[in-house]
Formats: C-alpha cells, sequence, structure tokens
C-alpha cells in the first residue's frame, strides 16, 4: 500500500483504519479450498510476529496464546478483552481476507496509539476455522474460545456449514483445557437452541450456573462488544446465549 | 467458459479410474484383488478360485471397490466405494454376512481388533461405525446403518486404522493430517476424545500401518504421503520421530529426466506385527522400497530397493502376510478412458525378508491357478500396464491435490457452485 492510498483509508481524526476500505463479501464459504497458508503444526506458526512485545531471549515468546475468537469479525471483541486481560495472549480467527486485513491494521493502529503499551496481546490470522484450529493450537492449550454472532445457515442442507456442531465440538474440546470455557451468543433464535443442543449433548461441555454467568466478567461483553453485537442491540433484537464449560472426560 | 466444462469433465473421467487392490489374509489363507467392481479371491488353503455369495437383495455393484481389507483375526473382510455400500463377509465360507447402506462414496474402511465394530469414511470425510453383535456366529444380519463416529471436516478420509491394542483409532485425510481418537466403550454414542493429531506431512497422506516389535507391541506408527516422504509418530503424543525421504531414491537409476527427482507419493505401506520393517510402494516407480524402523531409536531407514525388471510393473497396492512374510503386490486399474479394456490386473510377489526375491509365476503361491483367478485370463499388454499405471496416478493427483484454481476459473466454480444452483 502506498502512502497515498494509506493516508485515505485511516481516518485522519483517529489514525485507526476506515471500514469501508475493508468491505468485502458477506459471507464466505467455508467448504471451498483455501487460498491462504495453512500453518504444518502449531509448533510451525511464529507467534512472534504477532506478538513483539512478548517476545524474550532466542526469539521465543514467553505465553501461549489462551483465548481464540472464532469469526472475530472486524475484532470488536479482542479490542474489549486485551485491556481486561492485558498478560494474556488472543487470537482472531477470520476467513474474510479483506476482514482479516482491516483487523490487522485496527490493532496495529491501536498499539500506535496506545500510551501505555496496550493491545500489544492481540492479533489476528487468516484461516478457515472449521478445518485448521489443530495447525493452530496444541492439546489444551487454551482456556477461552468465543463464538459471537456466527453465521447462521439456515437450510437444513447447510447445517454441517455451522461453526458448532458435535463433530467440531470434539476439535474444540481437544484446544481447550479442562475447564476452559466456550461462550456463544447469536440473535438468531434456532441458531441459539441449535449451538445450546450440541453443548448439551456433547459429554465434555456441561453449563455455566447462573451464579458463575453473573461472576464472569466476560459474559456481559459478549452482546456489546462486537460490531455484530452492537448492530443487534440498536435494532433492538434479542440474543440467545450458551456459556459451557470443557469437563474432563474417560471415553 | 467452455475450457472450464472440458477440464471438469475430464477430472469426472479421470476420477472414475480406480487402482486394483490387494489383500491377503494374515496367515495366507486366502488372496483377494479387487479391480473396478470386481472382487476376486482365491482359497490357498484348498488351492482353488472362491465364488463369493451374497444373497442381499441390493443392487449389484458397478462402481469401483476403494478399500478391501481382512479383520485381524483374519475371520472377517470388508470391501467398499463408489457403490456407496460396505459389505462384510466371512473370510471362511465367503457369504456376505451383511450389507451397509452409506449416503456417500466410501473412501476406507477399518475393522475393531475384536471383530465387534466395523468403521468405514465417507467421501465428505464422516467416519460411521456399525455393531456386528452375532456375525462372528456366521449370522447374516439384518441391513444395518452405521452411526456416526467423528469427523474430519469436509476432507477425503484416505485411511482408517485401529491402533494394535485397540485403544485408537486412527483417520488420515487429504488436508495432511492424522487424527488419533480414543476408541470409545460406546462407539455408537461417537467418539469424542482425541488424543492427539500427527501433523508435519505437507501434501494429502494416503497409507497408514503401524510397526512394532516383541518389546514394543504398542508400536509406532507410520504414514506416506503426496509430499514424498514416509513418517514415523508417537500417537499418544502426536510427535514426529523421523522423516524417510524417498522421492531422490525412487528416480534414482532409472533415467536422467529432471522429471525423476520431482515429488513422488507414497502409495501403500505394509508391515508385519512385530517385525520392525515395511514395504512401501511409490507412485510411478516400478519395484518397491524395505524401510527398517530403529523402535529404539526412533528412526527410519531405506534399507533396500526392490526392482521389478523386464515388464512395467509398478504396485498400485501391496498387503504382506504375517505368517508367510510374502509381501503380495498388484498392478492395475478399473476401466481406462478412452479404452474398452474392463480393467485389469497383474500379481507379483516377493519374498521380502528372507531374500528378497521376485517369485516366478510359477513359484506364487496358487500358482498358475492363483494368477488366472485374480488376474482374469485376459492377456496383459506392457502398453495396457504403463496406461493404467498413469491413469491410476493422474485419479489420484486429481483427487487429492489440492487444487490451484486461476481466478477466472475460481469465478467461475463459484457460479456454477451447486449450493448456488439450488437456490436458484
Ligand atoms: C456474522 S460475522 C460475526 C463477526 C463477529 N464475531 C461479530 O460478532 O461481530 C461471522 C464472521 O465469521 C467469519 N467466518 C465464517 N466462517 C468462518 C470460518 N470457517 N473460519 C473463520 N471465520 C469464519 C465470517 O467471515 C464473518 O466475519
Amino acid at each position: 500500500m502506498d502512502s497515498e492510498t494509506k493516508q485515505t483509508t485511516f481516518s485522519k481524526s483517529t489514525g485507526l483504519p476506515r471500514k469501508r476500505f475493508y468491505r468485502a463479501r458477506a459471507h464466505s464459504n467455508p467448504l471451498s479450498d483455501s487460498h491462504f497458508p495453512i500453518p504444518t503444526s502449531p509448533a510451525h506458526v511464529d507467534f512472534s510476529l504477532h506478538f513483539p512485545k512478548f517476545v524474550e531471549a532466542e526469539n521465543k515468546i514467553s505465553k501461549k496464546v489462551e483465548f481464540a475468537d472464532i469469526g472475530c469479525g472486524f475484532g470488536g471483541l479482542l479490542i474489549s478483552l486485551a485491556t481486561l486481560f492485558p498478560d494474556t495472549l488472543m487470537i482472531g480467527m477470520e476467513l474474510r481476507d479483506k476482514v482479516t486485513e482491516y483487523v490487522k491494521e485496527r490493532i496495529l493502529a491501536l498499539r500506535r496509539t496506545s500510551s501505555d503499551g496496550q493491545y500489544e496481546n492481540i492479533s489476528v490470522v487468516r484461516t478457515n476455522s472449521m478445518k485448521y484450529i489443530p495447525n493452530y493450537f496444541e492439546k489444551g492449550q487454551l482456556s477461552k474460545m468465543f463464538f459471537l454472532f456466527p453465521d447462521p445457515h439456515f437450510k437444513e442442507k447447510n447445517h454441517r456449514r455451522r461453526v458448532i456442531s458435535t463433530h467440531l465440538l470434539d476439535e474444540y474440546a481437544y484446544v481447550l483445557r479442562a475447564g476452559g470455557i466456550i461462550y456463544t451468543i447469536t440473535d438468531v433464535e434456532e441458531l441459539g437452541e441449535w449451538m445450546k443442543a450440541c453443548l448439551e449433548k456433547h459429554p465434555m461441555f456441561e453449563s455455566l450456573t447462573q451464579e458463575e454467568l453473573d461472576s464472569d466478567p466476560v459474559v456481559e461483553l459478549l452482546c456489546s462488544a462486537t460490531e455484530e453485537g452492537q448492530k443487534v442491540a440498536r435494532n433492538g433484537g434479542q440474543t440467545f446465549r450458551a456459556v459451557f464449560r470443557r469437563i474432563a472426560y474417560v471415553s | 467458459m467452455e475450457e472450464s466444462l472440458i477440464e471438469d469433465a475430464e477430472i469426472q473421467n479421470k476420477l472414475e479410474v480406480a487402482p486394483a487392490l490387494i489383500s491377503v489374509h494374515p496367515s495366507q489363507k486366502s488372496v483377494v484383488v479387487a479391480v473396478g467392481s470386481d472382487l476376486r479371491v482365491f482359497d490357498l488353503l484348498e488351492n482353488c478360485p472362491v465364488t463369493l455369495v451374497d444373497e442381499s437383495d441390493g443392487p449389484s455393484r458397478k462402481d469401483s471397490i476403494r478399500a478391501i481389507r481382512y479383520g485381524a483375526s483374519g475371520k472377517l473382510f470388508v470391501s467398499a466405494g463408489d457403490d456407496k455400500l460396505v459389505k462384510i463377509w466371512s473370510a471362511e465360507s465367503w457369504h456376505c454376512l451383511n450389507t451397509i447402506c452409506s449416503e456417500k462414496r466410501v473412501s476406507a474402511v477399518a475393522i475393531s481388533r475384536d471383530d465387534s465394530y466395523v468403521c468405514y469414511a465417507d467421501k465428505f470425510g464422516v467416519v460411521w461405525v456399525v455393531e456386528l453383535d452375532g456375525i462372528m456366529e456366521g449370522k447374516v444380519l439384518p441391513s444395518k446403518k452405521g452411526a456416526q463416529l467423528l469427523s474430519h471436516y469436509c476432507s477425503i478420509i484416505t485411511s482408517l486404522e485401529f491402533s494394535p491394542n485397540g485403544q485408537y483409532i486412527l483417520s488420515a485425510d487429504r488436508d495432511f493430517k492424522i487424527r488419533v481418537t480414543v476408541f470409545p466403550k460406546k462407539p455408537l454414542e461417537g467418539a469424542h476424545e482425541i488424543q492427539s493429531f500427527c501433523l508435519g506431512h505437507t501434501e494429502f497422506i494416503t497409507c497408514t500401518a503401524f510397526v512394532s516389535s516383541p518389546e514394543l507391541s504398542q508400536g509406532y506408527l507410520m504414514s506416506g504421503s503426496g509430499d514424498s516422504t514416509v513418517r514415523l509418530w508417537d500417537i499418544k503424543s502426536g510427535s514426529l520421530l523421523d522423516t524417510c525421504e524417498v522421492s531422490i531414491l525412487a528416480g534414482h537409476g532409472e533415467s536422467n529426466e529432471s522429471e525423476s527427482l520431482a515429488q513422488v507419493t507414497v502409495t501403500d505401506i505394509c508391515t508385519i506385527p512385530n517385525y520392525a520393517f515395511a514395504a512401501v510402494a511409490i507412485q510411478s516407480f516400478q519395484g518397491i522400497f524395505l524401510l527398517s524402523c530403529d523402535l529404539a531409536a526412533h528412526t527410519l531407514s531405506i534399507t533396500k530397493v526392490i526392482k521389478i525388471p523386464g515388464e512395467s510393473f509398478i504396485p498400485t497396492s501391496i498387503s504382506v502376510s504375517a505368517s508367510t512374510r510374502l509381501l503380495w503386490m498388484v498392478s492395475g486399474a478399473s476401466n481406462l478412458p478412452g479404452s474398452n479394456h474392463p480393467g485389469f490386473s497383474r500379481v507379483r510377489v516377493i519374498s521380502c525378508i528372507e531374500s528378497s526375491s521376485i517369485l516366478e509365476d510359477e513359484h506364487i503361491p496358487g500358482g498358475t491357478k492363483l494368477l488366472e483367478q485374480l488376474q482374469g485370463k485376459v492377456p496383459i499388454e506392457e502398453s495396457v500396464m504403463s496406461a493404467a499405471a498413469e491413469a491410476v496416478r493422474a485419479a489420484m493427483s486429481s483427487l487429492l491435490m489440492k487444487k490451484q484454481y486461476s481466478e477466472e476459473k475460481r469465478e467461475f466454480r463459484k457460479r456454477t457452485r451447486n449450493d448456488k444452483k439450488a437456490t436458484q
């Protein structure tokens, strides 16, 4: 990007990238073959490039990523979580190329404009989370996974494209440690029920109690922190939430 | 646009060419060859061809068989493929004991160590499980439907394997990945606990097999891939123990064409329980590689390259008998495009552990009688053999290799996508 286009794609007043230059198709087909690099294994992902401030001697990163925002969209949740958990590394996964580029620029701009070194703990990768989660995270590496306002895929024959399903939960249970938490929310009632039902019938997850939900500071961000959540709130839409814990399990 | 259509039609055509497959009974009581939809069995104890008895009144097989195997005990045999039927046979009476209807084409099968479950993978990456209660008494069971066991999201599963003690089921796919899953006590409720992923291959995985020794009965996993390597894994942790490059050697001595140094695909691996040894077949290579595995040092190395002189014999499938340690190989394909040849197969045998000598046809167990049954009576010309090997190679790459579409073609594919069509 030359400096001239750079000037216009970034807002003069805030220094942040302007969303309208990163518009993309509304939906991506998660089934089609990919055209982006896929790490061979988690050991092949160079997270030091994502979190340069967390790099220690020998170019080694001092921490592992613990939170993953799946289908992070424009990145609103990551930005809220960044300051709430400043010592935790988090990554967004997004399928759409332009949206990923936007989030990258947004985070870099926030890092530049932050006076006290904030936003160094969040980053984003372009990938198809439905196929490549095991390529990014080791067994039990994550303590939180987020699925906020995922694409609904209404038609029955497209249900297998939904990001929550019994089979995909097997993989999420693999990357989540026992005690880790999976957060889901949607404004589509049918999808909300689907996600809840999948989690309820999965033997490696259990629902959080009301008290646990009340005392978790992350829960209230689910409907307010992301762009999609804000849109739903503006239109006065209802939301449907399912928050479950990964439990220890013996087959 | 028309060009793309033609190309798609070509791909379609290639897809239909299936490699000939071979499987030998663990104690060499019988041998099976599958060519296209044809399943040919020879009984080595009685020294006679076997006529299969299939009383299921389902549709008769027309599409290619893609996966065959004996259970570890040698009592059961399974075959499955493009006709979406999984057939479970008694490997003694050769009666079809059960036919399972799959919703999709089947790409891989496995039988649990205790013969109580059959698992099969469909073209959408879903692995299904069927319980075989009562089948061992030789009962013909009413047609069954599989329950979903696990899934690789929209990938083609190329190999399914139970670990030697039956604790895990392994599934390898086109997306370079091997998943190790705990085989649960109640498999019909799904296998949710993933033990590990074995990640390291950089191309589609084609085949897997366990190597073990008397000291290390759990063994390690070997896998072959389109990335010209055979790799050794510890399945508990998913760690890669060693990588053995086969490309350079496969090209070596053949010719000096630069092409021979290009990536080659490992097409099949077979091992013998308690022998730290494997035989490996490689695409376009006229012969077999023998690998030895040092289970204590965690290393794989090539000990011998056996070339098959004369005719262009490129094995499409190999199988080894644990009792006789003879390596059975088949080369062949189902219907060849542009030929009215019904599909053919050529069978050869190597005594690979003791002497690595290629047996003359008359010295093969079962002799010419066996060859007549497994190869059919058609004379096999060398040109047909090479054409078949090439067709199998082309079919495999178009099925498993990641397609690199040009921007234009991608747009075209988007416009003609099936799911879009349905909404119009
Ligand atoms: C409706 S948006 C919600 C975005 C964000 N979570 C929010 O609440 O604003 C769903 C997002 O998921 C992304 N997505 C869909 N399938 C995906 C996949 N398989 N892997 C990664 N991202 C995916 C889409 O590109 C889209 O940006």
